[in-house]
């Protein structure tokens, strides 16, 4: 393996995407979480939403904005490292892109200052209407995002002359082959992992002896969440591995670690794949079950490594590896999101101290589960960059290998420490909880005041009564 | 349409990147202006001033960025590497500042160094704009449609002199901001550093006014060829007439006047310095149709301007006139 500008770059993307998939994914779970809270807060009246919805608007806050700012580094190194990429798709990709950035990233990052700073300066429906925007912003950029990759995936609706890839059908570009189940994929990702963070959130929180409404509340939703969203996610993720056998069969062949297309493909456990040999070593396998799973017949034969030029393979442990992370991370979700269910219809949930006790340490299964998803899709695609038009190899940028040596040096230092000190801010969040745990913003807490100030409060909330200190002030 | 359309598309970048650099340009500054000030209330209010907007403001950079490769692909992947280090520099110098926003209040009482973070971010980030605004100008070595030169091109003294234009720009723009946007201390000091900084910017303006045409010979025929001077004069002469009243109303009471007038001077830089380079979008070799995506796509996304971006400067008039007057210490999450 050379050192060069190719693969300094590709360690840069793979390290700078990583880095910013997290926090999306984070946040486009928590703006709905929120913007649910907000809308049962409207409904009910009831003041442990409130709560809860400024508790988790502070974390989404601190979350948004690592997201947005590692992913401006995105839309920039296109260009920077990848430029003849960036020439060889722009006329397909680039739109895509610039109508994420309009429909999208507009809407999320201009309503988002409502939804932060118009607590007490827009009426509370028009709060409520900006948390959903914000969410509905999230959940489009992820639509646009995800319509771009599945392309380079899968392409389609194009044409291609001199290298350069033309748009033909539009319709046929957005919603390609492979775009609606990883969309559906990985929208049902990003909420399910934020689910197993209020769980484990919760969890501390009654485990720490705040046996709070707040931290009931958020344990039973996450519960509700994860029970019927894990399973979900199964079924799509399977419908989605058949996908993969239709579009991109070499990469399930990696996925697979399937060598042989003579016989029909075992369900492999474990192996270590080794890709000199062409063969795996110290395999458990469970014969014909990825036919049956991939294809529908346990005698279903389909393409193996070997029918791939060797040029044309993608690299194998990655893909194999993650992915069975990713499967086996899914399977003990649907499992302890039904023990909790289970637990919760007992009406024992908040007493089982060992199932609670789990639930805590489990808030980074989503961020993992989701890595090793994407690991998986990505480094499968290799050796190609946009199937079929152009390599990875063919698409890096003409400067120098000193040159991405710094700047990927700069991104290492710089995302250790600011993702560090963030990650460590929001854990200090988590730990300090709503403001009934931490006490230190007693006045939010009715039941301590007196109640002519409450109801001056519940006034200015609700934007009917009597001119209070927090009734919305006149412009200047 | 195969020739309107790049002219189109450079209008809309070109009002995106305008937009950006009045709207980040006060964000910028006032950060850039965060050390001339000790007082803990003062620094909150400061930074209070631009809190709700700051993200909005951003985003027309990633459109300025985005848009330059949906429309100018060709145009894109030689600027990007061409300005490898600086890009890269203000990216990472936006990381710093855009946490700042969120982690300096979470991190309290020991958030002094997203203080540092906040002022050193957005100086560099300023900074790196001019270096590849002064890049741009100066011109990028391009060969068979790629970038062609070496990784230090972009840094000569007209470069640097650009950096710290637009330091010094952004800076007063912060400024006129927050005589706008805050009263007491923080709205008199920066009344004093406006002025200061509105002699220095119009130093800048000057310099870089004389400069480009004496080194590039296709600036000065731009300019001085007879037709062209007799519609071009009202430019320099309405710059310097923008300053002058800039420079006259902070010595007054008025609160919005400097900003829109520096806004104006903004702009009307930035219409001089497009109208040196027209048509080039890389001078002095590639232009805005040598650069140009497929009609096709042109038009596609053209169609969802048509719409979005109407709706785009509808909420954020509404997102401003939600948090109008002088910053409040109520509004906060907090």
């Amino acid at each position: 393996m050379v050192i060069d500008a190719f693969l300094l770059s590709r360690i840069q993307f793979a390290f700078t995407v990583s880095f910013h998939i997290v926090f999306p994914a984070f946040t486009i779970g928590l703006s709905a979480y929120i913007a649910t809270l907000l809308g049962l807060w409207l409904k009910t009246g009831d003041a442990k939403f409130h709560l809860l919805a400024r508790f988790w608007t502070k974390i989404f806050a601190v979350s948004f904005a690592m997201g947005v700012v590692s992913g401006i580094v995105l839309s920039y190194q296109f260009g920077t490292n990848w430029s003849r990429f960036s020439t060889a798709v722009g006329n397909v990709i680039g739109p895509l892109i610039g109508y994420e950035v309009l429909s999208a990233f507009f809407l999320e990052a201009s309503f988002l200052g409502v939804m932060l700073f118009g607590w007490k300066r827009v009426p509370p429906w028009l709060h409520f209407l900006s948390a959903v925007i914000v969410a509905g912003g999230t959940a489009l950029s992820g639509f646009w995002i995800l319509s771009a990759n599945s392309w380079m995936q899968y392409p389609a609706g194009h044409e291609v002359r001199d290298g350069i890839a033309y748009p033909v059908d539009w319709m046929k570009i957005v919603f390609n082959p492979t775009f609606p189940l990883r969309f559906a994929h990985m929208m049902t990702a990003a909420y399910l992992t934020t689910a197993f963070v209020v769980l484990a959130t919760g969890a501390r929180h009654l485990l720490a002896g705040h046996r709070t409404e707040s931290a009931k509340t958020m344990v039973r939703m996450a519960i509700l969440m994860i029970a019927l969203t894990a399973p979900l996610q199964a079924v799509i993720g399977d419908f989605h591995g058949r996908d993969t056998a239709t579009y991109q069969p070499a990469k399930l062949a990696a996925i697979e670690a399937h060598w042989d297309s003579s016989k029909p493909g075992a369900l492999v456990l474990f192996a270590w794949p080794d890709e000199k040999a062409e063969l795996n070593r110290f395999e458990i396998s469970i014969p014909g079950v990825a036919s049956l799973v991939t294809h529908g017949s346990m005698n279903a034969l389909f393409p193996s490594l070997k029918d791939f030029k060797v040029e044309d393979r993608p690299p194998v442990l990655i893909p194999f590896f993650a992915f069975r992370a990713m499967v086996g991370i899914g399977v003990l979700m649907i499992l302890f999101g039904w023990v909790g269910a289970w637990l919760w219809r007992k009406g024992t949930v908040f007493e089982s101290r060992r199932w609670l006790w789990i639930a805590q340490y489990t808030w980074p299964a989503g961020f993992i589960a989701i890595l090793s998803g994407w690991f998986v899709t990505e480094v499968g695609r290799q050796p190609w960059l946009a199937t079929g038009i152009i390599r990875s190899a063919d698409a890096v940028s003409p400067v120098t290998t000193l040159q991405v040596a710094i700047s990927l040096a700069l991104f290492v230092c710089v995302y250790s420490v600011v993702f560090t000190a963030g990650i460590l801010l929001i854990n200090r969040l988590i730990d300090k909880g709503p403001d009934e745990i931490s006490g230190e913003d007693a006045p939010e807490q009715p039941s301590q005041r007196p109640l002519k100030a409450a109801q001056g409060e519940a006034a200015a909330i609700f934007g009917d009564g009597k001119p209070g200190d927090d009734k919305i002030q006149p412009a200047i | 349409m195969e020739w309107y359309l790049p002219v189109i598309w450079a209008g809309l970048i070109g009002t995106a990147v305008m937009l950006y650099v009045v709207l980040d340009g006060f964000d910028l500054g006032i950060a850039i202006l965060f050390p001339t000030t000790k007082d803990e209330g003062e620094r909150d209010q400061m930074m209070n001033s631009v809190a709700p907007f700051w993200d909005g403001n951003e985003t027309w950079l990633v459109l300025g960025g985005g848009g330059l490769w949906v429309a100018f692909p060709q145009a894109y992947a030689i600027i990007m590497p061409a300005f490898y280090i600086p890009v890269i520099l203000m990216l990472l110098a936006l990381i710093f500042r855009g946490v700042a926003f969120e982690f300096r209040w979470v991190a309290k009482p020991h958030h002094h160094r997203w203080d540092l973070a906040f002022w050193l971010g957005s100086t560099v980030a300023a900074f790196s704009q001019g270096l590849i605004l002064g890049g741009l100008i100066q011109g990028v070595t391009v060969a068979n449609g790629q970038f062609a030169g070496g990784p230090f091109d972009w840094l000569t003294p007209f470069t640097v002199m650009c950096g710290l234009g637009v330091v010094v720009g952004y800076a007063l723009l912060g400024a006129t901001w927050l005589i706008f946007k805050t009263e007491g201390p923080v709205a008199e000091r920066a009344r004093r550093q406006a002025r200061t900084l509105l002699l220095a910017l119009m130093g800048f303006a000057a310099l870089v006014s004389l400069w480009t045409p004496l080194a590039h010979p296709r600036i000065a025929e731009r300019w001085f060829t007879p037709g062209n001077l007799a519609l071009l004069w009202p430019f320099p002469v309405l710059t310097a007439f923008c300053g002058y009243m800039a420079w006259k109303r902070l010595h007054g009471a008025h609160e919005f006047t400097p900003f829109a007038f520096t806004i104006a001077i903004f702009l009307l830089c930035f219409l001089g310095l497009s109208i040196s380079n027209f048509p080039y979008l890389v001078p002095p070799s590639v232009t805005i149709w040598d650069a140009a995506a497929a009609p096709s796509s042109h038009v596609f996304v053209l169609i969802g301007v048509a719409f979005l971006l109407p709706m785009i400067l509808f909420y954020t008039a509404f997102v401003y006139w939600t948090f109008r007057g002088k910053v409040r210490s109520d509004s906060g999450y907090h």
